[in-house]
Order: structure tokens, then C-alpha cells, then sequence
């Protein structure tokens, strides 16, 4: 049994690690060619993420942070997206020069997604069960009946009440969250190493999302998986989260373990979040907000994509793109004052 | 923050309100077969100047409340008088006037502005049906002006909703909402479709204008944060009724009601170090279906105290043992904020 602050101190040093990531994104690019022009959606994304670890990418509409995980599937719908450089390693080998085959072989049984929209995600035409036996027989050669009580087993293990009859059911005689758990069963159908969750609570009421990110990290915990969870909530990643990785404009912006990151913000943007969040334990007067929009990804500002809307901007910022600084504790920020920034400057 | 004093009398008064919706079924001969009980005998007052949060899940009836209280749904029972007039009974230019006082914003800043418009035309449009309001000659000066007070560019008048970002388009309608000097304005989930940064932005605009125009807000939102960001008392809805009624600092620091505190419990709290230290109630299972709701309680399907009272008395919204008013044959107060 592995406990969630024993994979906090796994992630200590980058290089001092004894055990090799589960998945390594390496500077990965991508752009969307649009009638306007040349979208950078991804301009060098960097992460890793370890066996029973929970890395959490947060990021506003628009950061990339959907489009790094559709990139690591395969999912992207290309044209008119192109990947135009990094790497997606998966056990050390690379996903993006693999031939379909052998990445439709990874998919579901190495990497799992789950996604926001579950009512969109699940097909309307087929009941539950046939959606989740599908891939026990297809993938697994499993016969009809094994599959269907294989599917059972999975739709009980996410605490669907009535399992036997609910499987024979529609996806839309399910309730929001009810469908939400139909899809987590139907990603660990193939008992996957590492689950991608995009914004898997975000279409649900706050009692429901508390219910499936309870079901999430008990499933992680048992089966040691990686999970990577995408979300702009920044009350669900204080909850679950072991690091963050926070992405604007296509980059990660900082990367650091959950508790760091809240105490003392490495970077500006960061900063600037935490502070423009309504607080449920006070009623504040007028809350700090960050001026401005996110850029347009067609037209990325020079030197640090966050200048305009930053509170420290100087010339260097306008002029250099900031490389990533270490700040200890694996934590690392793209901000030219990462240091002064961490120290509360 | 100063204790909050309610000032004056109500601009607003809701009494028993009632919306149900049937339940059709079949093709050539329909006949109903049930009713959705979206709001079920729901009473409140709102005071000028106050905000009132409304605070619910999906399906609790925050959003037909705001329908029927803008006259887009005709109730189904109940009344509501706006500074004293029942407003159900208006007609003619007595509702006119009405419709002037009070406006709306509403959720999504994409589908809420008509694509084929100009900004100008959005927030000019009022103007059209109260031309009393603003002569012609001056209409494009006070389209410019609103523009100006939500923050945007006065000269973007011209552009179109698309040529805008969704926390811009949120300040084009809430232009709109302001054009005919209301005294109230419904928020319906105002910032719910927007970017953390960008909700700060709004929220804050929502309060300045407040101050600025003396407006009186029903804030409607299913995010506890949000609403007590910006709620001077709170309602909380379950399945159609409230549940508990009281100012920001009672419903948030002394509820009573089980469910509002299994609600602010299960508010995921952006602070690590907290994690595992909080008691957080989780609630089994589903909301139950509005067109059949459980007798009695309408919680007690989900409630962890509920006896058999519960399921006989529907427990009245009063006060009990000196607390806010909160329907609970068991209320009782219990912190759940950190």
C-alpha cells in the first residue's frame, strides 16, 4: 500500500529518482492551422508523472492543458492540428513515432481517458453495458457472458447501485453522475497504468464531485495508477493533487508539489490566480483580479506570454522568453524573477 | 465587514411561490400524467440595496425562480409584489414599468447576445421598447456611456458579440441589464461560464455597480464561494423549497440545516494543508426526481438524521431554538467551514 505522502517525497529532485517516470511529455509542440493563421497551442510542455502519483494540470480555457492529453492518446484530430515536435514517452518509449497499431495496443490498457462530458462521451445509440463489454471482448477475447459479468463486477466497483439491471440501461436513463462513474468503469475496463481525467467533476453539482473524486483516489490508490488530472479548480487540486503543474498560453508556466505551490507561488500567474479565488471562509470586499486576457494563441506576446497581464513585467520580460528555474524541491517556474517571486517579492 | 442592518422595506416580496410544470405524455391525445414541482412554495424579501445569494444544485428550482420572477413563466400559484404591486396581475403599461425595474443577466455570455447585432444595438435595444427612457438623439451617447461603466471600450460599439472574449460579452450583458435603470437586477449563474481571472473581474464589477446605482441583487449560483463573495443574506434550495434562509454570516459559519451543511462540506477548499483535516460530509447518492419527491422531507432520501417524522411532516421553514429559520424537524447548529 502505497500512501499519498510517501509519492510526494518520490518526486523529490529531478535525477535523484531511482524509479523512472510512467510518462514523460518532453517539449512538446503543436499548432493548429486556422483559416486566421498559425494557432501555437503547445509551445514545449514538459511534464512527468510516476506510478501512483497524481499530477495536476491547471489552466484557464484555452492553456493547452486538454490538448497535451489528446496529443499523449493520440486523439488529435489532425489536420488541423500537427505535432510539431517533443516527445510523449510512455516506459521510456517514444508514443509519437509508434505506427497506429502498437499505440491502439497502449491505449486503454496503458493509458485510460475519461472525459468531462459524459452524456457526449457515451454513446446513445448502446447501453452501458455493451459499451464497456465492447472492449473486454474485443481487446481481452472474452466471451458474451464473461464479458457481461466482467462488466457487472466493474460497474459495482464504481458503486452503481443495482449493477445487473442498470447495465442493460441507456446512457441517458443515468443521472450526471451516475454516467460520470459509467465512464471511470469503462476506462479501467483494461485495468490501465495511468488514467487521464479531463475535468472529469467540472459538468457536476459540488456533493456529486465529491462523491467521484472520492472514487477516483480510491481507485488510484488500490491499483497504484498514474492519474493525470486537467482542471481549472483550484480547490479540487489543493484536495487531491501531489503536483501541479500550472500552464498559460501553451507552456508550463510552474511546476511544483501541492503544498508549496499554495504556500508560496513560484510564479506571477500563479500568484495571481490564488489570489482572485472567492473564498468559502470569507466575504471579502473586492477581490485582487488579473488585468486583461489570455493571448491569443495566434498572436503570442515576445518574450514572457504572461507581460501584459503581469503585476512585475520589466523590459527583460517584454524582450526574453524565461527559461524554466529551479527552485528546489523539483519545483521549477518560467519567470525571469522566480526566486524574488517565491520569496512572497 | 459591517454587521448587516436590512434597510427600509422590501423592494421585493415573495409570497408561497408555486411553479409547476406538467408532465405530457403522447402524441395526438396528450394528458398529463405528472407535474415537475419546480418551485414549491417558496417565500422571501429582498431589501433595497441587498443581495440576496440563492445557492442550489442542478434541478433545486434557482432557475425557474428567476423566470417566474421576471415574468418569462407564468406561476402556478403564490405572489410576489415589487415595492408593495403584486406584479403576477400587472398588465399593459403597469407591467411595462415593471419590466424597466427589473431586469436579468443571465448564465451563458455565448447563446445570451444575438450574434447578428451589434454591442450597440444589444444594449441600445431596451431603449427601443422604453423609448421614454432615452430620446433617440441620445440613445448611441448612452449606449456609450454603459459601455463605459461594465468596462468596455465605447468605441467597440460598432463590433459584433463574437469579435468579444466571454468575460467581455458577460459586460455587454450586463450593460443591457442596467440600460433602463433597474432597482433590481436577477444575476442567474452570472459568472459560472467564466475563467477564474475573469470571474474575479465581473464579481467585482457586480459589486461596484451595486454601490454605484443602489441596485438590489437575487445573485443565483450554484458556487458557495461565489455567493458569499457577494451576498449580503442566503437562501439555500433543495428539490424546489428553501431549506434555510439567513444572513451570509449565519448560513456560512452557523447553518443548521443538514443539508446546507453537507453543501458547504463538500467545497473543495484551495488549501493543501487542510487536506484530510476537514470534516466533510458526503451525501449518498442522487438528488431525487421533482416530479416525484419524497414525502415529508424532501432530504430525507439523502439525510443521515433523517427518523420518521421525516418522512410524515414536512418540516416548516422556521426558527428553532433561536437560529435562522431552516425546514429541519432536527436542525441543529454545526461549523463546517474551515
Amino acid at each position: 500500500m502505497v500512501t499519498r505522502t510517501a509519492s510526494v517525497v518520490d518526486t523529490g529532485e529531478p535525477g535523484a529518482l531511482p524509479s523512472a517516470p510512467l510518462l514523460e511529455v518532453a517539449d512538446l509542440q503543436v499548432e493548429f492551422r486556422t483559416h486566421d493563421g498559425v494557432a501555437k497551442v503547445l509551445n514545449g510542455v514538459n511534464y512527468q508523472v510516476r506510478a501512483g502519483e497524481t499530477l495536476a494540470v491547471l489552466g484557464e480555457s484555452g492553456s493547452g492543458k486538454s490538448v497535451t492529453a489528446q496529443a499523449i492518446m493520440g486523439i488529435l484530430d489532425v489536420p488541423p492540428a500537427a505535432i510539431t515536435g517533443g516527445a510523449v514517452r510512455f516506459h521510456g518509449e517514444d508514443l509519437l513515432t509508434l505506427p497506429e497499431e502498437r499505440r491502439r495496443a497502449i491505449r486503454g490498457e496503458g493509458i485510460a481517458m475519461i472525459f468531462q462530458d459524459a452524456l457526449s462521451a457515451l454513446n446513445p445509440v448502446f447501453t452501458v453495458g455493451f459499451q464497456i463489454e465492447e472492449q473486454l471482448r474485443v481487446r481481452l477475447g472474452l466471451g458474451r457472458r464473461e464479458a457481461r459479468n466482467r462488466a457487472i463486477e466493474l460497474l459495482d466497483l464504481v458503486r452503481i447501485p443495482n449493477p445487473a439491471r442498470r447495465i442493460r440501461q441507456y446512457p441517458h436513463e443515468f443521472s450526471g453522475g451516475m454516467r460520470q462513474r459509467a465512464m471511470i468503469a469503462m476506462s479501467l475496463a483494461l485495468d490501465p497504468e495511468m488514467l487521464i481525467a479531463d475535468e472529469p467533476t467540472t459538468a457536476l453539482d459540488v456533493t456529486v464531485q465529491a462523491q467521484i473524486m472520492d472514487l477516483l483516489a480510491e481507485i488510484q490508490a488500490e491499483r497504484r495508477m498514474g492519474l493525470i488530472l486537467i482542471t481549472h479548480d483550484l480547490g479540487v487540486v489543493a484536495e487531491v493533487a501531489d503536483r501541479i503543474s500550472v500552464m498559460y498560453a501553451g507552456r508550463i508556466v510552474e511546476q511544483a508539489d501541492a503544498a508549496s505551490l499554495y504556500r508560496s507561488p513560484g510564479h506571477p500567474y500563479t500568484a495571481a490566480l490564488l489570489e482572485s479565488l472567492p473564498r468559502l471562509d470569507q466575504r471579502g470586499q473586492t477581490l485582487n483580479t488579473i488585468k486583461g486576457l489570455p493571448p491569443s494563441l495566434l498572436n503570442i506576446p515576445s518574450g514572457c506570454p504572461f507581460h501584459p497581464r503581469c503585476r512585475r513585467a520589466e523590459d527583460v520580460c517584454r524582450s526574453e522568453v524565461p527559461r524554466d528555474v529551479r527552485l528546489g524541491l523539483g519545483r521549477t517556474s518560467a519567470c525571469h524573477f522566480a526566486e524574488e517571486v517565491v520569496a512572497g517579492g | 465587514m459591517a454587521e448587516y442592518s436590512p434597510a427600509g422595506d422590501p423592494i421585493l416580496t415573495v409570497s408561497n411561490l408555486v411553479k409547476h410544470f406538467p408532465v405530457r405524455v403522447g402524441v395526438l391525445f396528450k394528458h398529463t400524467i405528472g407535474y415537475v414541482r419546480a418551485v414549491d412554495d417558496v417565500s422571501f424579501e429582498l431589501r433595497p440595496g441587498e443581495t440576496l445569494g440563492v445557492v442550489g444544485e442542478s434541478g433545486c428550482g434557482k432557475s425557474t425562480l428567476a423566470q417566474v420572477l421576471m415574468r418569462l413563466e407564468p406561476p402556478t400559484s403564490g405572489s410576489a409584489a415589487f415595492e408593495g404591486r403584486e406584479i403576477f396581475r400587472m398588465r399593459g403599461a403597469e407591467l411595462r414599468r415593471l419590466r424597466r425595474n427589473i431586469q436579468i443577466v443571465l448564465q451563458d455570455p455565448y447563446t445570451s447576445l444575438n450574434p447578428r447585432m451589434t454591442v450597440g444595438d444589444i444594449v441600445g435595444e431596451p431603449f427601443e421598447i422604453h423609448p421614454e427612457v432615452a430620446p433617440k438623439a441620445s440613445r448611441r451617447e448612452k449606449v456609450r456611456e454603459l459601455l463605459d461603466v461594465v468596462g468596455l471600450n465605447p468605441e467597440h460599439i460598432h463590433r459584433y458579440p463574437h469579435q468579444f472574449s466571454g468575460g467581455q460579452r458577460q459586460r455587454i450583458g450586463i450593460a443591457r441589464a442596467l440600460a433602463l435603470r433597474p432597482k433590481v437586477i436577477i444575476c442567474d449563474e452570472p459568472v459560472s461560464a467564466l475563467d477564474v481571472s475573469i470571474q474575479a473581474q465581473v464579481m467585482n464589477l457586480l459589486g461596484e455597480l451595486q454601490g454605484e446605482f443602489g441596485l438590489s441583487y437575487v445573485f443565483i449560483a450554484h458556487d458557495l464561494s461565489v455567493v458569499r463573495h457577494l451576498s449580503d443574506r442566503v437562501a439555500v434550495m433543495y428539490l424546489g423549497k428553501i431549506v434555510e434562509i439567513g444572513t451570509e454570516e449565519q448560513i456560512y459559519e452557523h447553518p443548521m440545516h443538514p443539508y446546507t451543511q453537507a453543501l458547504l462540506s463538500a467545497v473543495p477548499v484551495p488549501d493543501p494543508t487542510l487536506r484530510g483535516l476537514r470534516q466533510v460530509i458526503r451525501l449518498e447518492g442522487d438528488v431525487p426526481s421533482p416530479v416525484n419527491p419524497p414525502s415529508g422531507c424532501r432530504f430525507r432520501t439523502r439525510c443521515w438524521k433523517a427518523a420518521e417524522i421525516c418522512a410524515n411532516e414536512e418540516p416548516a421553514l422556521v426558527s428553532r431554538g433561536g437560529g435562522q429559520p431552516s425546514a429541519c424537524h432536527f436542525a441543529e447548529e454545526r461549523s463546517v467551514v474551515p
